[in-house]
């Protein structure tokens, strides 16, 4: 089977989707394509494909197109779909999934940004414990010389003590870097390149 | 000189708060031939009822006008109630001056008294005109015609047979079965088709209740409930079965080989045959149309064969007539004939077959012994794409309804396909999934949850062949793409229609069929199994396109209205139906037209038009279409209905 994209013709690999099936551990050909996660979506409108189009397209083994979508790297985890979905499919295991696959892949994302955070917020977590929003912030903006956006936004949640100068350091921080260490040993998050 | 008494019912406050009860009273007192009145809380209640009746017996009444509510809610209750003080029950009426009077002026009090009193005035006019009436008694005969031997003609014949009274079941084709034998396994739970219908065929043709004519039509029908005269022409087998051991000799020397319709032209049967094993009966008839002894004359493979001498060349048709007191229609249904669906190559390439045609495929005994291969080189598919909705749902090209069952085959046989053929893949175009059933949304999700059968929403623009495969050209509407699929098979669910001649027989039997030739039923709610016509009920699919549960559900209901028909000791109907004045009827036929319960016919050799009370539902269609007068309708006859218009105006 073939499907033809933009006048091109893929061929269809549908092993693809056995494969994000077993890895996330969710049954995406449950889907049929109700819409209600991308409607809930506080984001959809930024991402490319929203989540059930882009469950369609893993359902016809678009692997390509699926990994370098900027939906997978948009969704933000608020499980708001996965909570609202008629056939229980956790639509952010599968989004974490996708992305695990696409960094394997080393499928350059068009989404870089969010990339950056994704990587820093688990650097953040393993160090701290709990996330430190001050130091993930300059970490980010030094990654990506942005230096001023979002200033005047950063300000207001300071004044609000939304942001801690300091990081709280919890006391089972040995327990949370176990945690990546085990979770890497069995191979399910790759190596930061 | 008529003794007309009238009885005012005060329905507590619902008609008397409005309207001035007493005054009604003294009023119709003063009317002509109205010797009593009075009025009552509650006329329905036990002691209203007495009032009447004591009225009766006293007065010696001869009319009774009940003012109370509509005569739907208790027409009959007076009707008894004045029929236990030995009055004609038909000389009692209602003069509705609740729901048509109180209720709907209640803010002018003195104008709906007025209303209430001119009401009553006319009903006293009609019923001076009443005649004494009696129930219309005709005779019954508890005897059942089903036609069709299929799913659902063999639960319908094998109800009624247990019942207890006899059936006469006529089937067109050399065994019972019909469709559902043809199937190779039913949905939601994979039972055997033969496990369903077999057991069902066998239970009916060993009933001595049952009178079984197969390889027959039914040529006419006459008469009406209670009263069908018919026709049935036994096809000729040229076996006399009476002889036949059914050996099977013949049908091995028989060199002639033809496609069998049964295997839906997949597999082969010969001039002389037996359509499938264990059909009933189950003894072979010669095709003519094929058999070279009657095409050129000379073979006769199988006479020489035969050594009970049972194959006879020189037979005749025959005719039996029978006479049954109901009819069941239990025809079943076609497919969507395939020179009309050529765009996907229906008839053109031999790999695209139709649904039924994938049943025999997978049937033990169709032409492959259930393994599936295509039919061109005989290979097992690896790639098969079912097309949904061929025909159905499509207004330019087929037919504008959802055929019902296609969806749930569909799924069974990616199903079956997969089990057969776990290495391989089945896709599904479809517009949408109509699952509405017990367990059959469950099933339709299993096919894809744990078959991975590949739904595809849209529907397919082309099929072509190229390089041994079947291409496939179709749209996925859900990911916005268009889709190609190199497959080795097709199947089509294709459309069910109804029997080229259903139109035929509707006109055969007296009953209407809607715009595609569907038997009409009576009405699509509450009575959803009869005809239009008394005494001649629905099932199956040639009712309307469904499943299996669906038609046994129907055929059993069909028969439990032709026992509940049975049960009476004789055919009584209300005498409220139309009658002709002879001297007035010039025979123009306009009643027998307008008539839509074929009541009205016209007598062949006096050339007027006469009623047939049994069919009759008194609806005046006639007596509105006669222009000479001479329809009229028994209690509402022109006079009478002038004189009440007089009464008001």
């Amino acid at each position: 089977m073939q499907v033809i994209w933009q006048g091109e013709t893929i061929p269809i690999d549908l092993s693809f989707m056995e494969v994000v099936n077993t890895r996330s551990g969710e049954q995406v050909q449950l889907c049929y394509h109700c819409h209600k996660c991308g409607a809930g979506c506080p984001i959809a409108s930024f991402m490319d494909y929203t989540p059930d189009k882009l469950f369609r397209m893993a359902q016809l083994g678009l692997k390509r197109q699926v990994l370098s979508s900027s939906t997978i790297w948009l969704c933000s985890a608020c499980h708001t779909c996965a909570t609202r979905c008629p056939n229980d499919i956790d639509v952010t295991r599968v989004m974490d999934t996708l992305k695990e696959m696409a960094l394997e892949e080393k499928i350059k994302s068009r989404q870089k940004v969010a990339a950056l955070f994704h990587k820093g917020f688990l650097a953040n977590l393993k160090r701290f414990g709990q996330l430190h929003e001050a130091s993930l912030m300059a970490v980010l903006k030094l990654k990506t010389l942005n230096l001023f956006s979002d200033l005047k936004l950063g300000l207001k949640m300071f004044l609000r003590g939304k942001i801690a100068l300091f990081p709280k350091r919890i006391k089972g921080r040995k327990e949370i870097r176990k945690l990546f260490k085990e979770i890497r040993r069995r191979g399910k998050v790759p190596q930061e390149s | 000189m008529k003794k007309i008494g009238v009885f005012v019912c005060w329905c507590g406050s619902n008609i008397a708060g409005t309207i001035d009860v007493d005054k009604v009273v003294e009023e119709v007192s003063k009317l002509e031939g109205v010797v009593h009145s009075e009025s009552y809380r509650y006329l329905c209640s036990d002691p209203g009822q007495a009032i009447i009746e004591t009225a009766i017996r006293e007065k010696g009444l001869s009319g009774v006008v009940v003012a109370a509510c509509s005569p739907t809610m208790h027409e009959t209750t007076f009707r008894r109630t004045v029929a236990r003080a030995g009055m004609n029950p038909y000389r009692c009426e209602i003069a509705n001056i609740r729901e048509q009077c109180s209720w709907v002026h209640q803010a002018a009090k003195d104008e709906a008294t007025g209303k209430a009193i001119k009401i009553i005035e006319s009903m006293v006019e009609k019923v001076k005109l009443d005649e004494e009436l009696y129930p219309i008694h005709s005779v019954l005969i508890k005897r059942a015609l089903v036609v069709g031997g299929g799913i659902s003609g063999l639960k319908a014949a094998s109800e009624i047979a247990n019942s207890g009274y006899e059936v006469v079941l006529v089937e067109r084709e050399p065994s019972l079965g019909g469709r559902a034998m043809q199937l190779s396994s039913t949905f939601p739970d994979f039972d055997a088709a033969e496990d369903i219908v077999l057991p069902l065929m066998e239970e009916v043709s060993r009933s001595p209740r049952v009178k079984l004519m197969t390889y027959s039509e039914l040529e006419e029908v006459a008469g009406h409930v209670g009263q069908f005269n018919i026709r049935v022409r036994k096809r000729l087998r040229y076996v006399d079965h009476e002889k036949c051991t059914a050996c099977g000799l013949c049908i091995k020397e028989c060199p002639v080989e033809v496609p069998s319709a049964f295997e839906m032209g997949l597999g082969k049967r010969k001039a002389i045959y037996i359509p499938f094993p264990d059909a009933v009966p189950d003894k072979p008839v010669i095709d003519a149309e094929t058999c070279l002894f009657f095409k050129e004359g000379g073979c006769e493979a199988c006479r020489s064969v035969c050594e009970p001498k049972a194959i006879d060349f020189d037979q005749q048709d025959t005719i039996v007539e029978e006479e049954v007191g109901a009819i069941v229609l239990a025809t079943g249904y076609s497919l969507f004939p395939k020179e009309k669906v050529a765009e996907y190559g229906y008839g053109k390439y031999a790999d695209v077959i139709s649904g039924l045609e994938f049943e025999r495929l997978n049937s033990a005994t169709g032409p492959t012994g259930g393994e599936v291969r295509r039919p061109s080189d005989g290979k097992v598919p690896k790639e098969l794409v079912f097309i949904q909705c061929t025909g159905s749902r499509d207004q330019e090209k087929g037919v504008p309804y959802c055929s019902r069952i296609c969806c749930m085959y569909t799924a069974k046989q990616a199903m079956l396909f997969k089990q057969k053929v776990p290495d391989g893949q089945a896709y599904v175009f479809y517009i949408d999934v109509c699952s509405g059933g017990k367990g059959y949304e469950e099933f339709v999700q299993r096919c894809q949850e744990e078959n991975r059968t590949l739904y595809l929403r849209g529907r397919v623009s082309r099929v072509f062949q190229d390089n041994g495969k079947v291409v496939v050209w179709g749209a996925d509407t859900l990911s916005g793409k268009r889709i190609e699929v190199a497959a080795d098979m097709v199947v089509l669910a294709t459309a069910i229609v109804p029997r080229s001649d259903s139109k035929e027989l509707a006109k055969k039997v007296r009953i209407a069929t809607d715009e595609y030739g569907f038997f009409s039923e009576a009405h699509i709610k509450l009575r959803p199994v009869e005809s239009q016509t008394a005494g001649i009920f629905l099932a199956g699919c040639a009712h309307s396109p469904k499943d299996i549960t669906d038609s046994v559900s129907q055929a059993g209901c069909a028969a439990s209205k032709v026992k509940a028909l049975f049960a009476a000791d004789e055919l009584v109907s209300e005498p409220m139906v139309a009658y002709v004045d002879k001297d007035a009827c010039v025979g123009c036929e306009m009643c027998v037209a307008a008539c839509p319960y074929e009541a009205r016919i016209l007598h062949e050799r006096k050339k007027i038009a006469m009623v047939e009370e049994a069919l009759c539902q008194g609806c005046g269609g006639c007596v509105a279409a006669c222009p000479s007068g001479a329809s009229q309708m028994r209690n509402l006859t022109t006079d009478q209905v002038l004189a009440m218009i007089d009464a008001i105006s």
